[in-house]
């Protein structure tokens, strides 16, 4: 019996789709409302943290080692500096080019922003943007979870 | 004082010599509290919507127009995870 006690467990599960779902919303609107990767994924990853502190750290780290987590972070930047690259390859030769612009091959992102506010608009952004969040929710929910595992009391209450 | 001492004693007046000198010239690019006048803000406030499609356009220079200093912001992000995990891996047990 690690971790807390059953009424903040309770409402931990309550609490937590909400959480994740707000900080979601932010990281996929990135380019139409305030907020982006970092903002959103540092909502997420305090969701995660939530649990971590509910929950306790040794049951969170049987559910997922913090190995997943740098596996993670580093798709996450390999996404976002292939992104990155993938301007050197297509169009003008310019390193961050937003190359998904004004083209026919992939009509999903080529929208420009019309007031609408719709979600495919701007091209490469909403890409970054999911590049960038899944880096910083696994980034910095490896931190609080090592952290918390490596000072635990091991036999103790708070384990 | 030993040799190395004395050379960088003038090692460091020559430095602090040339960086005295290059303050000199700034009042030729502005004078103080008047900031240079500067096109680029005016440029993004005007056609970021139309040349990036994104209706934020905090968003639109953070990742477009400077998405060489967000790649710069991403690394640092991961050398402090790389950092704190290489730390604790050996308090963990």
């Amino acid at each position: 019996m690690s971790g807390m006690s059953k009424i903040v467990k309770t409402m931990t599960a309550v609490t937590l789709p909400l959480a994740m779902i707000y900080g979601l919303y932010i990281i996929a609107h990135g380019h139409l409302t305030p907020g982006g990767g970092f903002q959103g994924g540092a909502v997420v990853a305090s969701a995660c943290a939530m649990v971590l502190v509910a929950y306790g750290s040794t049951w969170t780290m049987s559910k997922i080692k913090e190995k997943k987590l740098s596996v993670l972070e580093s798709l996450g930047a390999i996404g976002f500096i292939g992104l990155g690259f993938f301007g050197l390859l297509f169009g003008t030769n310019i390193f961050f080019n937003n190359f998904l612009l004004n083209q026919d091959v992939i009509p999903f992102f080529n929208a420009m922003g019309e007031g609408a506010s719709n979600i495919n608009t701007a091209g490469l952004l909403p890409l970054m943007n999911i590049a960038v969040g899944l880096k910083v929710i696994a980034g910095l929910f490896a931190i609080v979870l090592i952290m918390a595992y490596a000072t635990r009391k091991i036999g103790g209450a708070e384990e | 004082m030993s040799a190395r001492n004395i050379v960088a004693v003038i090692f460091f007046a020559i430095i602090a010599l040339f960086l005295i000198y290059n303050v000199s010239d700034f009042s030729e690019i502005h004078d103080f509290g008047d900031p240079g006048q500067a096109d680029m803000d005016q440029h993004i406030i005007d056609n970021a919507q139309n040349e990036t499609g994104a209706d934020n356009s905090v968003t639109s220079v953070v990742f477009d127009y400077r998405g060489f200093d967000t790649l710069g912001e991403a690394t640092v992000l991961f050398t402090a995870v790389a950092g704190v995990i290489l730390i604790f891996r050996r308090l963990k047990k």
